[in-house]
């Protein structure tokens, strides 16, 4: 290689670890990223939002890859600088800092004798005497010294911690960590959607890129219920779920799984088999009901009777009448209601509400015959969230690596002592990679201690 | 509600606390500190008792969950958090006077809640219904707290040099009650050392949370995206200051971003922006 291009090579080298480049990445992604939360993402557009934009601004932003920033070739090459960025820097420094680790300096040098903290003591014994009584002192107080010999001086070097200068990097390495199981989960795995009736089984999902993955095994929706919260100041349950839960069974080429039937899954409690997860995402009416149940009680005799109505028939009550159903409304904030009408023989019809969730209402109206709406035979679907993510694992240990590597690297100090004898004298230095303030004064009561010492 | 009188009488703790401070800032007669910092004790403790109550109210009418749910609790909370942060630093540190910068945010918080906020305690819909909202909330906003109070820091820290730079030190005026501008970068530095690690921490609950209730830990809500733009500000931070020496000034101006990105995190995304952090809605 000529010496010029060793110069380039050097160059570029020098550009990705630099720690302008990491600030100008930090800082870049921090201000990019803002896009995204300002403007819309696919999929979730609303059609109306298209309006308010012009033909031309769309056709920017879309060379741009703004409709899907954090997917867009140039985000994903900061990204990737920015691990590149975080390699070359820890290739740079690392075998350095591991030196330092590994290999310390075990005598003080002139420069470090001056600006480190420092405290001196008069000894009395002979010089190999001092040194082995200070050595003993150093290795019961502090950390087992080294001893080295310069010239007439012994330097006894003792230290804790060391390794905590790691820390830094074992939070760089965690990015790449969490980084890695992302690309895991992208490339092995896959996210989708399924709905499953009550009482049907499925051995298919489809993922979001539109393909139908099958899962390997089958999942029968047993039951689907959803609960509400009670409305506020009495009067049945209002409109907010409280907890909607599906009764699922997993078989496999027809044959029940051990641990896998009746198994629930609710929202915050999903179920995972063979790396594949069910999350309880959403739910709805299966198909439109053919019948409608209902109680009649006797105002005056308090015999009660279930009866069956259907849409576009006319059933006769127990009094004599006959009963239609007309409609069937859901209102918020009133809930599920059937439109019943009731007509005498000849007569025209009376037509009245009957709410599912507020059995008591229907006493009200003081018929003769008092209606309770207790259900339709409609079926329910839930609707999971099926997920394959190989990398999740990877993701989580990452992210303890990360939080371990932050509490090492702000909150854990190499901390060195030297003792510098030779005949007559010593003299204590000591430094701290951080929190200096908190190792003086473990320093100074070392230093004191020491000074008590008759040595 | 017990609680509601409890949290009124915090909000009057913490005026009197601040306002106090001030009267510290401008007569220098240490009596004045200690009772402007008794006062945020006072508040803090009386808080701490009414978001217990709080807690056991919601229980007490069935819904039974932490109060941490919706716009109201959470800047609460967030008042509470700012106040803990500045006590251990009044207790460990002695610098009593950065009180006068830090308790004003927690009195608007305050202020903000019980004039503005509806109060009432609402039932969690089902994605909500965990314990890491718990983990998820708590180590979140002692993170913002801890930015709080950087942010108040540096605000002294500024105003400070500047008048340092115009030579009025000598004058012993109001500055001198302010510490040294060297123990200020310090400060500033160790809170934003204490809330990063939070912080992190808060967008791992939360990504833990969001895989266990919606198989995805990522998935660029802005919620999520603005708190990692918070956090890739105080990465700079952290880089600029160890690596390039950014101390003072520059470390102070960084400091200050980073809070105002913060507040936008908490307060801008739910207002302004849509996602799932929903309980940002003001009704």
């Amino acid at each position: 290689m000529s010496t010029n291009q060793r110069g380039f090579v050097q160059q570029v080298w020098d550009f990705f670890c630099s720690l302008k480049l990491t600030l100008f990445l930090l800082i870049t992604l921090a201000i990019t990223s803002i896009i995204g939360t300002v403007i819309p993402q696919y999929p979730n557009i609303d059609e109306r939002y298209w309006a308010t934009i012009s033909a031309g601004r769309k056709a920017l932003y879309e060379k741009l890859g703004f409709f899907d920033m954090y997917h867009s070739w140039w985000f994903l090459a900061l990204l990737a600088l920015f691990c590149v960025n975080l390699i070359a820097c820890s290739i740079k420094r690392l075998p350095h800092v591991f030196k330092f680790v590994s290999e310390p300096a075990t005598t003080i040098s002139e420069t470090q004798q001056k600006i480190f903290p420092s405290k001196e003591l008069k000894l009395e014994g002979s010089l190999d005497a001092s040194r082995d009584k200070l050595a003993a002192f150093l290795g019961a107080r502090f950390a087992t010294p080294t001893i080295t010999q310069v010239g007439n001086q012994y330097h006894l070097f003792a230290q804790k911690n060391a390794w905590c200068r790691l820390g830094v990097y074992v939070v760089h390495f965690s990015i790449l960590v969490i980084m890695a199981g992302t690309i895991i989960g992208n490339i092995g795995g896959y996210k989708g959607f399924v709905a499953i009736v009550e009482g049907e089984t499925i051995n298919m999902v489809k993922a979001r890129s539109g393909k139908d993955v099958p899962l390997g095994f089958e999942v029968k929706c047993d039951q689907f219920t959803v609960s509400f919260y009670d409305a506020p100041g009495g009067g049945g349950p209002s409109q907010m779920p409280k907890e909607f839960k599906s009764i699922l069974t997993l078989t496999e080429n027809g044959k029940e799984i051990p641990g896998y039937k009746h198994v629930r899954v609710v929202v915050n409690e999903p179920l995972t088999y063979k790396g594949i997860t069910f999350y309880q995402s959403s739910y709805g009416q299966a198909n439109d009901p053919s019948l409608f149940f209902f109680t009649v009680r006797n105002r005056e005799s308090g015999k009660s009777e279930q009866i069956v109505l259907r849409p576009g028939s006319q059933t006769r009550l127990p009094d004599g009448r006959s009963a239609s159903i007309v409609d069937l409304t859901d209102n918020p904030g009133e809930g599920l209601a059937a439109v019943l009408g009731v007509s005498d023989k000849g007569a025209e019809p009376k037509f009245f509400k009957v709410y599912k969730n507020n059995p008591g209402l229907d006493d009200l109206r003081g018929d003769r015959l008092i209606f309770t709406f207790t259900g339709t035979d409609a079926r329910m679907y839930t609707g999971l969230q099926v997920n394959k993510d190989p990398g999740v694992w990877v993701v989580w240990a990452g992210c303890l690596m990360m939080c371990l590597g932050l509490c090492i690297a702000f909150f854990m100090s190499h901390k060195r002592v030297w003792i510098v004898v030779q005949h007559g004298y010593a003299r204590i230095y000591g430094n701290a990679s951080k929190n200096q303030p908190a190792f003086l004064t473990e320093f100074e009561r070392l230093a004191e201690e020491l000074q008590k010492q008759t040595i | 509600m017990l609680s509601a009188k409890l949290f009124n009488a915090t909000t009057i703790f913490y005026m009197a606390s601040t306002l106090v401070f001030f009267g510290y800032l401008a007569g220098r007669n240490k009596h004045v500190g200690t009772a402007a910092s008794a006062l945020a004790w006072i508040g803090f403790v009386v808080q701490t008792a009414a978001i217990g109550l709080r807690w056991k109210e919601s229980y007490d009418i069935g819904l039974g969950h932490a109060p941490m749910s919706n716009l109201y609790e959470s800047v609460v909370f967030f008042a509470w958090s700012i106040v803990l942060i500045f006590g251990i630093i009044d207790i460990k540190y002695k610098y009593r006077i950065i009180g006068a910068f830090v308790m004003p945010f927690a009195l608007m918080g305050m202020a903000w809640a019980q004039l503005y906020l509806p109060t009432d305690i609402n039932p969690l819909m089902p994605a909500l219904q965990s314990n890491w909202l718990l983990y998820h909330v708590i180590t979140c906003f002692l993170g913002y707290a801890a930015f709080a109070v950087a942010c108040g820091v540096s605000i002294m820290y500024l105003i400070k040099a500047k008048s340092e730079e115009k030579g009025n030190e000598a004058a012993g005026g109001l500055m001198s009650q302010f510490p040294p501008t060297r123990a200020l970068d310090d400060l500033n530095y160790k809170a934003i050392m204490v809330g990063f690690p939070l912080l992190t921490l808060g967008i791992i609950t939360g990504a833990a949370w969001a895989n266990y209730a919606w198989g995805t830990y990522w998935s660029w809500d802005p919620k999520e995206t603005w708190s990692l733009i918070v956090w890739f500000v105080y990465a700079a931070f952290l880089h600029a200051r160890f690596t390039k020496g950014w101390v003072g000034k520059r470390a102070a101006w960084l400091s200050i971003i980073g809070f105002a990105a913060t507040i936008f995190c908490y307060l801008g995304v739910n207002l302004l922006l849509s996602g799932l952090h929903s309980y940002g809605n003001m009704s």
